[in-house]
């Protein structure tokens, strides 16, 4: 990778794991005879983030990106591996105090606006909150002055403060909590399928202005989603996720000029776009396996094209970016 | 198309509008649309959340619930008018002449039965088939939906199927009275992208073979890009531009079938960034009077406030828009171009 041996990246994530336990209660376990069981979210994954790139996880459902996102934040604990953001540990207590001033410097965007605004709070008090919280500003002029700011800065009208969600449209609800990641001015905004509840043109308008943002404020990006052409639009970086491992890490737009994994390749060709009026597609095989028993080796060896026998074996490591033994073994060639 | 000259049209829909009536008076969700769908074909209608895509859908197959109704317009199933059935005799086109898709396929499936039954019981309604032909025909339908040992796979419940699998037992559900009608309403919307590609090609597979009309509701433009050979494209309750979807896809004409088409990120190109179409869409309550598109509109003039655009026709699609009114004025020409 291209990376200035001097400058640190950002965020640093080394082999974050998160096991969850979905045993059967342990009346059912003792009565069945049936053992624990666990299902494995997020397994070994680690990445960089440079200061002011945008960073996007791609996958289906059951990837485990949004679990990579929820511990990068800290809304939940790793059972193993380090989160570090600006060279500050997100898991070590001795640094407690350090991380409680990064904090205010990291904020999340989820994917549905209509669930993570609190209705029965007005606009200008939920912008206020991470304001007062962190004791940004201080004086009640000072502070409704801010918010306006802030919600001229996301496309509304200052006078919005006044109203309550339920008055607001998907998009602009989406604006508002853009709004309040800003107000504690935050530097790294996660943010989880932001546009996936809008409709496409509300979709342009969004994705617009966290470009516009992130330029003005030189903001970095965890971008989650499970559309490859959003994520094409707005990373710079892009790590694909199968059954909770990266399978392969690129350049923005080179992920999709040459696609390596044998996965990222099937995912590709299953998207429908624009540019494939009346052509005729290859078939996808297969769905994402149970993720509480996946198959050994490479997880994706039971879909995969290129399949021999040490992928049914031996996981394959991240090697320059891919984690598969053909594209290691040289067996494929760049697409 | 061609073949609606020749062939009556399986489906044809003529001003059909469906009113709501509220304490704040009559809401107009669908106005006063026409189209036709050939046999064989897929219609795609795409458009934003209250556009009127999915009232269509239910208003063709007569499910519109008080306080909506349909307050003009016909709905003619090959050559015979379904609109104004009594509910028993709906009850029997239902089903049997219209099958139908829903995006959520736990939600279409009774969690309780197993498929089987659930297969076998819609089969028997609609034919006269005994129990044990009834169960060859399920586990064919299976087997062409692309279930895996169907013969096994037959008696297991809902909750034991993935996503993708659930889908093709609707869809083999939709299919257990051969209609010559589908309607299949955000078909892939709850699917990941490779188990959509899927269900797509299994849609257009069907539809080849059997030789059933689709009418596929969705807001993915992709979606429709690949699977529909026409599409309409609805704004505020009307269809503001239909045509076959080479046409509508790479040259729309409409200026918000443009903004939408140039709002989606595509996997080629390179966009910094995408076309924005200001503002949002009307809530029905306040639909602004002429066209409803003006004031997001950058093109909009005088005419565009007062005086609603009708569908004309242009080569193979139909436009609903001021600006292609005249076809002598050179305006629209330039427009046809760019």
């Amino acid at each position: 990778m291209s990376q200035g041996p001097a400058e640190r990246p950002f965020v640093q994530v080394r082999d974050l794991r998160r096991i969850f336990d979905v045993s059967k209660p342990w009346l059912n376990r003792v009565l069945e005879r049936a053992p624990r069981q666990y299902l494995k979210a997020v397994d070994g994954v680690s990445f960089d983030i440079r200061r002011g790139e945008t960073f996007a996880l791609v996958g289906e459902s059951g990837s485990g990106k949004s679990t990579v996102a929820r511990m990068v934040v800290g809304l939940l604990p790793p059972s193993d591996g380090t989160v570090s953001i600006a060279g500050i540990s997100m898991n070590d207590v001795n640094v407690a105090q350090e991380r409680q001033r990064l904090r205010r410097r990291i904020q999340m965007i989820f994917q549905d606006p209509y669930a993570s605004l609190n209705p029965r709070w007005r606009v200008g008090r939920i912008i206020a909150e991470p304001i007062r919280a962190f004791g940004i500003v201080h004086g009640e002029a000072d502070i409704t002055g801010r918010v306006g700011e802030l919600l001229t800065l996301v496309g509304l009208h200052p006078d919005d403060a006044g109203k309550f969600p339920h008055e607001f449209s998907g998009g602009q609800r989406q604006r508002i909590a853009i709004a309040r990641a800003l107000a504690s001015n935050a530097e790294f905004i996660v943010c989880d399928e932001p546009t996936s509840a809008l409709d496409v043109s509300v979709q342009a308008q969004i994705l617009n202005l966290m470009r516009d943002l992130q330029q003005r404020f030189g903001l970095t990006y965890l971008f989650i989603s499970h559309n490859l052409a959003v994520v094409r639009h707005m990373a710079t970086r892009i790590g694909v996720m199968y059954l909770g491992r990266l399978v392969e890490v690129s350049e923005g737009k080179q992920l999709f000029s040459h696609p390596r994994h044998p996965y990222t390749r099937m995912l590709l060709d299953a998207v429908p776009d624009l540019a494939m009026v009346g052509k005729a597609r290859e078939g996808v095989k297969g769905e994402i396996p149970n993720p509480i028993s996946p198959p050994s080796g490479c997880t994706f060896h039971p879909r995969c094209p290129l399949v021999f026998e040490r992928c049914r074996i031996e996981s394959p490591p991240v090697i320059d970016g891919v984690a598969c033994h053909a594209v290691n073994q040289g067996r494929i060639a760049a697409a | 198309m061609m073949p609606q000259d020749l062939v009556p049209p399986v489906l044809s829909v003529r001003d059909l509008t469906v009113e709501f009536v509220t304490r704040r008076g009559t809401l107009r969700a669908l106005d006063a649309i026409s189209f036709d769908i050939a046999r064989g074909e897929v219609l795609g209608v795409v458009g934003e959340s209250g556009a009127g895509k999915s009232v269509t859908g239910s208003a063709i197959i007569g499910l519109i619930d008080p306080p909506g109704r349909i307050a003009g317009g016909e709905v003619v199933l090959s050559g015979e008018r379904i609109d104004n059935l009594p509910p028993d005799a709906m009850r029997k086109v239902r089903g049997k002449r219209i099958g139908m898709i829903f995006q959520d396929p736990l939600t279409s499936l009774n969690p309780l039965y197993r498929i089987s039954e659930q297969l076998i019981e819609t089969i028997r309604t609609h034919t006269d088939l005994n129990a044990a032909d009834a169960r060859k025909r399920a586990i064919a339908l299976l087997d062409e939906v692309g279930i895996p040992a169907p013969e096994r796979r037959i008696d297991g419940y809902p909750h034991e199927f993935s996503g993708g699998m659930r889908q093709r037992v609707v869809i083999a559900l939709a299919l257990c009275a051969e209609p010559e009608f589908i309607i299949a309403d955000e078909p892939t919307t709850a699917l990941d992208v490779s188990v959509q590609a899927q269900i797509i090609a299994l849609i257009k597979r069907l539809c080849k073979e059997r030789g059933t009309s689709v009418m596929l509701v969705t807001h993915d433009m992709g979606v429709i890009a690949e699977t529909a050979d026409r599409v309409a494209v609805m704004y505020a309750g009307r269809i503001v531009e239909i045509g076959p979807v080479r046409d509508v896809v790479k040259q729309p004409l409409h200026p918000y079938a443009k903004g939408l088409m140039g709002a989606i990120p595509s996997l080629e190109g390179d966009a910094e960034r995408l076309v924005q179409i200001p503002g949002a869409m009307p809530r029905l309550q306040a639909i602004p009077p002429g066209c409803a598109f003006n004031p997001r509109c950058e093109k909009a003039f005088a005419r565009c406030h007062v005086e609603r655009p009708e569908l004309v026709q242009l080569g193979d699609r139909k436009v609903a828009c001021h600006l292609y009114d005249q076809p002598q004025s050179s305006r629209d020409k330039a427009e046809i171009a760019a």
